[in-house]
């Protein structure tokens, strides 16, 4: 066997679907089936799921940090706005690509900025861009609608078939299709040559650059591909929400972004949508027992997270089923290792 | 494997608190009060939650033989998370009012709602004039910027004040206030030499208001939300603007009650009109303000007023409706309806669902060491300008 062939054997069997992914999938479609009332809620756990999702892309697999994605997800959600209120694309699918490509066209332009430099530079390069692009829409608010959003968007049914309810059912299910297919796109990316020439780039860039791969190239085009991730989540934002504010560029959008890869944990696609789920409920469970105070209680799970490390809190968590698993079926658990890439 | 375990912690998550969706009493009227407890508009939030409660200890917690529940939501005054809660609230919770609303983006995200489900929706803060016409289930109990800025415009041209500088946040409300300010003020024979207006979210006044100070004007028009006044106040002071002999006119969310006292002497002589003064000399607002001084430490603003008889007002509708809860029946009930609140008497405009109020023209002085907005001048029953006009 040549060496060639040995690591196209190993990238392949990283590249296999498992079984626990299936079942990740099948629990989201349990979800959505067992709490019909709470679609909303799981909406915006699945807009921020796919939001995640686009900075895993690069902060995971590039290691490339961002502190102000809001940016394209800002872009994505303002264009799909206009889009629909001025009926330029009135039907909902067409107008999230075009969304998706406005936001592409400017991460392409920003990623420029950003390639240049290290990690401090590319946080404070990333934040002016989101800075800088809120500013814009507050000026020019004959077009945003400024601090009052853009108000008075209709959306029209998806595919003309499907028209978006108050109980937000189309909206989830939609939302639900759209993070399906990009994160099947997403996954067969990162596993392909591509994908791996980029966690070598994360490791090692010097090193990348040595062996022939054009680092500054591939650094573009995965920041450009994270871009259109967020900007078709900022579209799916605004499309089912009917809403468009300035809120969208806000730097604590951003921020929260990296709390969620924070409990999510990075490297491997699921730790944004896991962390995205972890992120919201404890949002959500707080704010509802102290509608005035949660943020303090989301702050104090957060450091005590980081403080015991995720990989322990799983041994926790799962130490129970690991017993049980033990007693009754005979074998060491599989369950308490690590995920390989988290760093 | 890693990505297992990850997702068991989720599933559990998810199940344990999507279960927690609330189920409790048939009976019980629920009110859905969504408001900023959280961000620079914490403090009208705050305000709101406070006179609902203290309403609520005073008169109990029954009307027409129904319980009342106040489920409380926090928005952060961004509309989108204001959308979210009141769809929530009316299809999970099935809420039978939603009430609230901190700044007027927020209330208009939620007028749809209220038209989709039939659901009164009571505006107890935010002041643009269309936020009535946006929806024919909504109810204002707060204010409108019309009804305020035209009467201080009215007032600045008859009292010798020629030349004007305006400084405005920019967004709905505060354009409302500069539209029927200038209105009423150039009617008058005034004239605006400068007009500045502030981004909302920016609340760094100094390079604005040395554009101010350069103008010279006699006075300046000042609307900026409530919340907001106290740090105007502060760089008023620091650009030495207020030993320029510039005035500071304007509505008087700029001198919010709940912040005056910390403004300190710069906030001296400010002139404003407004429909509530913490030191209003009437028995109800005497009693209205030892009962909020004593359960909260603190003065009650504007704000809290909105919120005090907001709530009065979904007593007083289930009262008349016997305690039922059909949505075109209570705002029947509302419609019309009149009382005296802390602030005067007011009433619920019938054909237009926005508050009646008295406006009146106040001045900030010191009374036993402390600030106030002491009033002069009253104008009676000022309906909202923003809609008589058409």
């Amino acid at each position: 066997m040549t060496a060639k062939a040995d690591v196209g054997y190993h990238a392949r069997q990283h590249a296999r679907w498992r079984l626990s992914e299936v079942a990740f999938w099948v629990l989201v479609l349990a979800g959505a089936l067992l709490f019909p009332s709470r679609y909303l809620i799981m909406t915006d756990i699945l807009r921020l799921g796919l939001f995640a999702l686009s900075l895993d892309l690069i902060l995971g697999y590039a290691g490339v940090v961002s502190l102000g994605h809001a940016a394209f997800f800002g872009v994505g959600a303002y264009s799909a706005g206009l889009l629909a209120l001025h009926g330029i694309i009135p039907e909902p699918v067409l107008a999230l690509l075009a969304a998706g490509l406005i936001a592409t066209g400017v991460g392409f332009l920003t990623s420029f900025l950003v390639i240049r430099g290290v990690d401090l530079t590319r946080l404070m390069v990333t934040l002016g861009i989101a800075l800088l692009l809120e500013a814009l829409a507050e000026r020019f608010s004959n077009i945003t609608g400024g601090s009052d959003g853009l108000q008075g968007i209709e959306m029209q049914p998806i595919l003309g078939l499907f028209a978006f309810d108050m109980f937000g059912k189309v909206g989830f299910f939609y939302c639900l299709a759209v993070l399906f297919i990009l994160f099947l796109l997403a996954r067969r990316i990162v596993h392909s040559p591509f994908g791996l020439s980029l966690r070598a780039i994360r490791n090692n860039p010097l090193r990348a650059a040595a062996i022939g791969i054009p680092v500054n190239r591939r650094l573009i085009a995965v920041y450009t591909l994270s871009a259109f991730y967020a900007g078709i989540a900022g579209a799916l934002f605004t499309q089912t929400t009917a809403l468009a504010s300035l809120d969208v560029f806000a730097f604590e959008r951003s921020a929260d972004l990296m709390l969620v890869l924070v409990i999510g944990g990075t490297g491997y696609l699921y730790g944004g949508l896991i962390g995205a789920v972890a992120f919201k409920m404890l949002q959500e469970v707080f704010s509802t027992i102290t509608p005035q105070y949660w943020q303090f209680w989301i702050g104090l799970v957060l450091v005590v997270i980081v403080l015991v490390g995720r990989a322990r809190m799983h041994r926790w968590a799962l130490w129970l089923p690991n017993l049980v698993i033990r007693q009754f079926a005979g074998r060491k658990a599989v369950v308490v290792v690590p995920e390989r890439d988290a760093s | 494997m890693s990505i297992r375990s990850q997702m068991l912690l989720a599933a559990g998550a998810v199940a344990g608190v999507l279960a927690l969706a609330p189920a409790s009493a048939q009976d019980a009227v629920k009110i859905g009060l969504i408001l900023p407890m959280t961000g620079g508009q914490a403090s009208t939030g705050k305000q709101i939650d406070n006179a609902v409660k203290l309403y609520m200890q005073q008169n109990g917690d029954t009307v027409a033989g129904r319980k009342i529940e106040i489920i409380l939501k926090d928005d952060a005054a961004v509309p989108d998370n204001t959308k979210r809660l009141a769809q929530e609230l009316i299809v999970n919770d099935k809420v039978n009012f939603i009430a609230g609303f901190g700044v007027t983006p927020a209330a208009l995200a939620a007028a749809p709602l209220a038209t989709q489900g039939k659901i009164p929706q009571i505006v107890m803060a935010a002041g643009t004039s269309i936020i009535t016409e946006r929806s024919p289930y909504i109810v204002r109990t707060s204010f409108t910027l019309a009804q305020s800025s035209t009467i201080i415009g009215d007032w600045a041209a008859k009292n010798g004040i020629k030349k004007v500088a305006t400084l405005t946040s920019d967004y709905a409300p505060g354009n409302d206030a500069l539209n029927f300010f200038r209105q009423n003020f150039t009617a008058g024979g005034g004239e605006i030499v400068e007009e500045v207006k502030v981004p909302l979210a920016n609340p760094d006044f100094a390079p604005f208001l040395q554009r101010m100070k350069d103008s010279k004007p006699d006075a300046v028009f000042v609307f900026v939300p409530a919340g907001q006044g106290g740090n105007f106040m502060k760089q008023y002071a620091e650009r030495g603007l207020d030993k320029s002999g510039i005035k500071v006119i304007g509505p008087g969310d700029v001198m919010d009650d709940d912040l005056l006292n910390g403004m300190g002497d710069a906030a001296l002589g400010t002139v404003t009109a407004h429909l509530y003064s913490t030191a209003h000399p009437s028995a109800a607002n005497k009693e209205f303000v030892a009962a909020y001084k004593k359960a909260f430490n603190s003065r009650p603003g504007f704000m809290a007023v909105g919120g005090y008889d907001g709530i009065r007002l979904i007593y007083e509708a289930l009262k008349k409706t016997g305690g039922k809860t059909d949505g075109d029946a209570l705002i029947e009930a509302m419609k019309g309806m009149k009382w005296e609140s802390p602030r005067g008497p007011i009433s619920i405009d019938p054909e237009t669902r926005d508050i009646v109020q008295n406006i009146y023209i106040r001045k900030v002085e010191k009374v036993d060491g402390e600030l106030y907005n002491v009033e002069f001048a009253t104008f009676e029953a000022v309906k909202d300008s923003g809609k008589t006009k058409k």
